[in-house]
């Protein structure tokens, strides 16, 4: 699935890295645990978290995971944005809880990982 | 120095001290070490897995210990991770490895971290795995990757 259609099914906000919108993703994994993240994740996935601190982006970093869909209204500062920028990642914002937002993507095809 | 390092057939090394007190700059370490080993051309999914491991060991040692550093020695065949702290010291080593048991305060978990997962992740994500711990004074892992 490709990001911009997850930013629009999600209704999301664009926080930075619009250009990479087309980018596409076979998973998506929702958590505000990052060992979890670290154990589970595939790659070619999109992040869903609540989790607003650097080292979501550190952990994103880790894994290559170049795609980030904070939910319940989430917003990152500026020096986690900044620290997103510098290695092209895509952060988006969505009003909708984890659950509802894993649900849409879910019930539209978006797989989700086993662990 | 706690594990004694095999210096033969080294084509690179480099060590890393890893804070306590900025919690915010965790992980710094471990970034460096991936980017080293993307430019000299390492396997992505090798690099991926050293990401992971280091990343883990580095984020224990800034949450748990009182102070250490983390060295990588780049051989032919192989690289090997070393993590070595200070102290506290683990008094139960089987238990720490169990998955879904941490020592995490509450503040830790809410950032995030503390799920327990760190050292089972290591060892799954490494081709040797060591570690050894003296209550008190150390904790010292060696984690290996084949090429």
């Amino acid at each position: 699935m490709k990001l911009r259609q997850i930013a629009e099914l999600l209704e999301c906000e664009v926080i930075v890295g619009e250009e990479f919108l087309d980018r596409e993703v076979k998973f998506a994994f929702g958590s505000d645990l990052m060992s979890d993240v670290l154990a589970y994740t595939e790659e070619e996935t999109v992040l869903l978290t609540g989790l607003c601190n650097n080292q979501v982006i550190r952990t994103a970093e880790m894994l290559d995971l170049k795609s980030i869909v904070f939910v319940r209204g989430k917003s990152p500062t500026d020096d986690i944005i900044n620290m997103a920028k510098e290695d092209d990642m895509l952060l988006l914002r969505t009003e909708h809880t984890m659950y509802s937002a894993s649900g849409i993507l879910y019930t539209n095809g978006l797989a989700g990982t086993s662990i | 120095m706690i594990i004694a390092r095999d210096t033969k057939d080294v084509a690179m090394t480099k060590s890393f001290e890893v804070s306590t007190d900025d919690f915010s700059s965790a992980g710094i370490a471990s970034s460096k070490i991936k980017k080293i080993l993307r430019q000299i051309g390492i396997d992505s999914s090798i690099i991926r897995r050293v990401a992971i491991a280091t990343y883990e060991a580095e984020i224990n040692v800034a949450i748990h210990s009182l102070g250490g550093n983390i060295e990588v020695l780049i051989k032919s065949d192989n690289i090997e991770i070393f993590v070595e702290d200070v102290g506290p010291g683990i008094e139960d080593i089987s238990l720490a490895m169990q998955k879904g048991y941490s020592t995490a305060t509450k503040e830790i978990r809410e950032l995030g971290f503390g799920a327990g997962m760190g050292l089972p992740n290591m060892e799954k994500c490494s081709d040797a795995f060591h570690i050894e711990s003296k209550v008190g004074e150390y904790t010292a892992i060696k984690m290996t990757f084949n090429l």
